[in-house]
């Protein structure tokens, strides 16, 4: 195996990650304010995510830095292609993040009303962008001999993509029901609970549709592979309402959380050996090879990453262990 | 306005903005970590009451920090497809680090600091700030490797018309990196020291739990004497090093046309005619830029038009003079601001035997207003190092002109929608986080206690 496919294989991971555990936070932030209906409730929902949502985040800054560190060509027509859609979700992801860290740090009501909007808005759209940015790497956008994109923001906004956001919307809010009703205690628990059978169907239900319409997508250059593995996520998906019928909280989290990884590696699988694909004329996609940085710097980041991901790893996973307990309205609620 | 000049309006505009924050955040982190320290160390409750207080402050700048850090690490992409291209191969790989290396350890320490108080022990939460604090001015180190080989490239060979990276090790022993980075992040510990100074005399002027505040005053008066020294030295030295690597740069913030004489004088502040290439009215202090730019009593200095002449010669026609007036100015700004720093400094530190400063009101009133010194001193040096460095992106190797995403692919009207909807909501943040600082400043340190918990609908009180 040569760098170029390990790096795309890093950046697969570092985008699984992300949506494994930004999915459940995106997920919590669209849900919170309609199942707490307390403001204590709500607080309890934005504590069960409260320690690790901004740890969580940066999966998505590091799959930018890599974006750009192995493949600058992909990061350059990417994101100025990608444009307005990528301001769009910027805009998102800043309303969302000072919006966790500002809701209750004042008391009056039209203040904490502003910024639960801000969260949930701030949520719903990075979902639904990513969903829509996915499906078109994988359609195929217009992208010019010299590496440019040629096409707007409508260009991104066709059918198939929107179904796909639609269905990151769907599964990621599923994905922050089964947390919520693992993570917390009471009512919380209680009404996530009763949103995961909706949810997971719906879920399930959008992403075979979106799996058919992917298979038909005109040159069949989605063989069999990525398929076969969005079937594995299609199962997982199912399977988890199942196991949350059966009251395995954490079983049906975690089978629906890989089902999302499972996802996002048949994206992933879809694409390869590619990473933009032109459908203006194959020749002028992008590759692991023409996109890439040289041999020398993949091999100086291939050092790092695989110095730095294990510790990563580890102190992250520490700090699940260390908030790994229920929280509910007795808590103690830090802010 | 051009494209170009509307994405070099958003980077300046977003990206000074995003610098108003990351200061405090880089130098509260160590002094968070040193009270903590403190209160371990002597399991005094006091120091955890100043602590919370400051940590409080702390996270409401650390947000604004954070969410507007996502648009950097994207924005080259953005507006900047060109030079992405050109330079990703050396410029992406510290970016990926930063993320790898530092965002994840301050926002996973972060996180167990802020709800960990009655999780974990208290040497682990001492552990968890010390992490922050490494964290964050990591990220620094990692952020200005990037940008220190835009001033002065380094360990990159030309193949195909685009910089590859050669040698990382040259990028991390940049003569600019090792000048640029400890005078970055010094002002960043200054910055906080400040904040914390200018905050605790508000609270003692007040009468706001002055036995509590002076503690933090004592802290914040030696820290500003020291890292504002600090600041100062390393700026001189830095100064020293862009004579040779960037002449254009120091001639333009010097306002120097013509080469002067063996016997510089530095011009304390004049009028900039860039017409005429004449500084009017100009104060000056005989052979200082020599002894500045060299350490020694003589020394000439290149003037603009000859290094004009020289850049043309070697790049090719073309204007390589970049905005003196700016540049002269933001020069003088930044170290005014950095004189009357560290003679603040200076004057609350004599004052701390016998804490004298208690009973001067006079003096906290002064302090107070040096609050917003380090944020105009910040500003002020990144416009000198960035505007200075124009008409380069990459100093010698790229223009700013051709590092532009193409038109096609961004027009001017999506940099235009992208910059209302940018700054609208960073003024709205700026609001909102003023608002937040003024009410918390006001509230005071109270010594921690639980949340009040209600039941139904009633609000829960933060303190």
């Amino acid at each position: 195996m040569n760098l170029n496919i390990l790096w795309f294989i890093l950046i697969g991971v570092l985008f699984v990650g992300y949506f494994f555990l930004e999915g459940f936070d995106y997920g919590v932030g669209m849900i919170y304010q309609f199942l707490g209906h307390s403001d204590t409730e709500r607080r309890v929902a934005l504590n069960a995510i409260g320690p690790t949502w901004g740890a969580n985040e940066v999966w998505l800054i590091t799959a930018g830095g890599a974006i750009f560190a192995a493949f600058p060509e992909w990061y350059a027509t990417l994101f100025s292609g990608f444009y307005l859609a990528l301001v769009l979700m910027l805009l998102g992801l800043i309303a969302r993040g000072v919006a966790l860290e500002y809701r209750s740090r004042h008391d009056k009501p039209g203040w904490r009303h502003m910024w639960d909007w801000a969260l949930t808005i701030g949520s719903f759209i990075p979902a639904l962008l990513w969903g829509v940015a996915v499906a078109n790497l994988v359609r195929g956008v217009p992208i010019n001999g010299q590496m440019n994109f040629t096409g707007n923001l409508l260009t991104l906004l066709n059918p198939y993509a929107l179904w796909s956001g639609l269905t990151m919307v769907i599964i990621f809010i599923a994905h922050g029901s089964y947390f919520l009703n693992m993570k917390t205690r009471g009512m919380v628990s209680h009404r996530a609970k009763q949103l995961v059978k909706p949810m997971g169907y719906i879920g399930a239900f959008m992403v075979l549709v979106l799996l058919i319409w992917s298979s038909t997508l005109s040159d069949l250059r989605l063989g069999a592979v990525p398929v076969a593995v969005g079937l594995i996520s299609l199962i997982l998906i199912a399977a988890a309402v199942v196991a949350e019928g059966h009251n395995r909280s954490r079983t049906a989290f975690f089978m629906h959380g890989i089902g999302i990884a499972f996802l996002t590696v048949s994206f992933f699988v879809a694409l390869f050996p590619r990473v933009m694909i032109s459908s203006l004329n194959p020749h002028w996609s992008l590759t692991i090879y023409n996109a890439a940085s040289n041999a020398y710097t993949l091999h100086v980041m291939t050092i790092v990453a695989l110095t730095m991901v294990p510790i990563v790893l580890a102190y992250q996973v520490w700090t699940y262990w260390i908030f790994r307990r229920r929280v509910g309205t007795k808590t103690p609620l830090e802010y | 306005m051009s494209q170009l000049g509307l994405a070099r309006l958003q980077f300046g505009i977003t990206t000074i903005y995003h610098f108003f924050f990351v200061p405090v955040t880089i130098g509260m982190a160590v002094l968070l970590a040193i009270l903590e320290s403190m209160y371990v160390a002597t399991g005094n409750e006091e120091y955890k009451t100043l602590t919370k207080f400051w940590g409080k402050l702390f996270l409401i700048n650390f947000a604004v920090g954070v969410v507007t850090g996502i648009l950097q690490e994207f924005q080259f992409g953005l507006d900047w497809a060109n030079y992405s291209r050109f330079v990703g191969d050396i410029f992406g790989a510290p970016l990926a680090i930063e993320a790898l290396a530092a965002f994840f350890l301050e926002s996973t320490f972060i996180g167990i600091w802020q709800f960990g108080w009655e999780q974990v022990s208290k040497k682990v939460h001492l552990v968890a700030i010390w992490m922050v604090a490494l964290g964050t001015t990591l990220s620094g180190f990692w952020i200005l490797t990037a940008n220190s080989f835009m001033q002065e490239p380094v360990g990159y060979m030309l193949v195909n018309g685009k910089a590859e990276m050669k040698s990382f090790g040259d990028l991390l022993t940049n003569p600019q990196l090792w000048v640029e980075f400890p005078h970055t992040i010094t002002a960043a510990y200054l910055t906080a020291s400040v904040f914390m100074l200018a905050i605790s005399a508000y609270q003692i002027l007040h009468k706001r739990n002055p036995e509590l505040f002076k503690k933090s005053f004592k802290l914040a008066a030696v820290a500003v004497l020291i890292t504002g020294v600090a600041v100062a030295t390393i700026g001189d030295q830095q100064a020293t090093h862009l004579v040779t690597a960037q002449p254009m740069k120091i001639a333009a913030a010097e306002a120097i046309w013509h080469n002067t004489s063996d016997h510089a004088p530095w011009t304390v502040i004049g009028i900039v005619d860039s017409k005429t290439h004449q500084l009017k009215d100009a104060i000056q202090i005989p052979d200082m830029l020599s002894i500045l730019a060299y350490k020694r009593l003589s020394g000439s200095l290149q003037g603009i038009n000859t290094l004009q002449a020289q850049d043309v010669s070697k790049y090719g026609a073309g204007n390589y003079v970049p905005p003196v007036a700016p540049t002269f100015y933001a020069f003088r700004v930044m170290i005014l601001m950095g004189v009357l720093m560290i003679l603040a400094g200076l004057w609350a530190t004599i004052r701390i035997k016998g804490e004298k400063f208690l009973n001067n009101p006079r003096m906290l009133k002064v302090l107070i207003w040096t609050l917003p010194m380090p944020y105009i001193a910040n500003s002020a040096g990144w416009i000198m190092t960035e505007v200075g460095r124009q008409p380069w992106v990459v100093y010698g190797l790229l223009s700013t002109a051709k590092g532009v995403s193409p038109a096609q692919t961004v027009p001017a009207l999506d940099i235009w929608t992208s910059l209302v909807l940018f700054s609208a909501i960073y003024t709205a943040l700026a609001v909102a986080a003023v608002f937040l600082f003024k009410k918390y400043t006001d509230l005071g340190a109270t010594p921690a206690k639980a949340p009040v918990e209600a039941e139904g609908d009633g609000y829960l009180h933060v303190i």
